[in-house]
């Protein structure tokens, strides 16, 4: 009974945990990209703003939510709530500390990867279905650049699970007691955060929504609480990927005196302001240079990562 | 508690897999598919290969799916497409297939009452998949490997642009 009990605290903890943090970064975003950019961002509803996601959500809530006569329905609804679930499930597997994990899986990482490909449903039903040729287009590149990149994040992860010889994100973690796995997977490091970025289609490798020629992308459609549904995936998805960098690269929970979720959750911080300041810095590519680049630069590099890997630890043996 | 998971999925693929026959809108029956492969992939978890279950959600649902899903946005299907599939899905075509199918159902019933269950597995962790692919089926994996290879020289030639000189 304790047992269950314990358990379920964990899933909504979590739960919790995850939501409240996408909502708290909406505010965290536009706050320092003010700062960045030398401008004041939102400071009137609250104190520094801090309601200005209360205010949000309730003007989402009560806009009109309008599904176009020329969509197809369904699909149409259904995109959006794919988009959220599988930026929340892959939550499922992250060892926030030794303990506090709601499925200890074997295939851990794998689970990651596999919610990861589920991913590009939102983005290529959601822009199928608006029946809209902007969100098609956004649709079409979201879904080209999402598989491309999807291929070598995975490669570019395997260095570690050699490394590690688990697909265990808790003995992933445990395994880097000695030493973080950024330093000697700096390439797979490199590598995995890029393709994070262009997975969860942050600038600059937001094409598919480019706002400057495709008015919003593979979303232009949408209204109200749907909208708001993808706006919150976007979100929960660069606090997923900034918390899987803190669990295979950066030692997740391990650190000394403060306590074990403490650390992660402060290292997950500074990846997340780390995606912000890109965000406030980088211009996008062109769509042809983001495809050559993953084919013909990260792809041969991230191979080439888990051939020099596999030899190490072949030789240390 | 096993056992109702098993049959809720199976429950579940069987009938999106028959959504997925009867589905006049190709999309709607490829999203019935990728329900389908997922449930599939449960399965497979549950009767203890977690590897196959990953690869089946990744590989399948996740990559040639969204292929297929990919092309027919490039096609831009529209109502004339609906009616063509409901001229083609005439209650005389369900004849050939529906008798093929119930052969397979036939031999299926006949393994299941035979001796022995494929229920009773151990787990299969995924060094063990490595170790058996690597080790007495590489044969098999070099063939595939060749005939994939084989596939993407083929791909490459075909999306190749002709030199104008």
């Amino acid at each position: 009974m304790m047992l269950i009990l314990k358990h379920l605290l964990v899933v909504f903890g979590v739960l919790a945990a995850a939501l409240s943090a996408s909502a708290g970064l909406v505010w965290l975003e536009r706050r320092l990209l003010g700062l960045w950019q030398d401008r004041y961002g939102p400071n009137r509803v609250g104190p520094f703003g801090l309601l200005q996601v209360a205010a949000d959500g309730l003007k989402m809530f009560f806009k009109e939510d309008w599904v176009p006569p020329f969509a197809d329905k369904p699909v149409f609804i259904l995109a959006p709530v794919l988009a959220l679930i599988t930026a929340l499930l892959a939550f499922a597997v992250i060892p926030f500390t030794a303990e506090i994990m709601v499925a200890d899986l074997n295939i851990g990482l794998l689970f990651f990867l596999a919610i990861v490909s589920l991913g590009v449903y939102g983005v290529a039903l959601g822009g199928w279905s608006s029946n809209n040729k902007y969100a098609l287009i956004g649709a079409v590149r979201g879904v080209a650049q999402m598989l491309s990149y999807e291929v070598f994040m995975g490669l570019s992860l395997m260095g570690v699970v050699l490394l590690t010889g688990s697909f265990n994100l808790r003995e992933i973690v445990l395994a880097q007691q000695n030493m973080w796995f950024c330093i000697p997977q700096f390439p797979g490091l490199l590598i995995f955060m890029i393709a994070g970025f262009a997975e969860t289609h942050r600038m600059p490798f937001d094409l598919p929504e480019a706002e400057s020629e495709l008015v919003a992308g593979y979303h232009t459609e949408y209204s109200g609480m749907k909208f708001g549904l993808f706006f919150v995936g976007e979100y929960l998805g660069i606090t997923m990927t900034s918390a899987m960098i803190v669990t295979l690269f950066f030692g997740g929970w391990l650190g000394p005196v403060l306590p074990p979720l403490v650390w992660f959750a402060g290292k997950t911080l500074v990846f997340i302001c780390l995606f912000i300041l890109v965000r406030a810095t980088l211009p996008r590519p062109r769509y042809d240079q983001l495809m050559a680049f993953a084919w013909k630069v990260f792809l041969p590099l991230s191979l080439l990562n888990l051939v020099i890997t596999g030899a190490v630890v072949v030789a240390g043996r | 508690m096993t056992n109702i998971i098993f049959y809720l999925a199976a429950g579940v693929a069987i009938l999106s897999t028959f959504m997925v026959i009867t589905r006049l809108n190709a999309v709607h029956a490829l999203l019935y598919l990728i329900v389908s492969l997922l449930s599939v992939a449960l399965i497979f978890f549950i009767l203890g290969a977690p590897f196959a279950a990953a690869l089946e959600v990744i590989i399948y649902a996740g990559a040639i799916m969204i292929l297929f899903i990919f092309v027919i946005m490039m096609l831009n299907l529209g109502p004339p497409a609906i009616e063509k599939e409901r001229l083609l899905l005439k209650p005389g075509m369900w004849l050939g297939p529906g008798l093929l199918a119930a052969i397979l159902l036939i031999e299926l019933v006949l393994i299941l009452t035979g001796p022995g269950s494929a229920t009773k597995a151990a787990e299969v962790p995924p060094r063990a998949v490595g170790l058996t692919l690597f080790g007495p089926y590489v044969l098999g994996v070099e063939l595939a490997s060749i005939l994939l290879l084989a596939g993407l020289v083929g791909a490459f030639h075909l999306a190749r642009k002709e030199r104008n000189d």
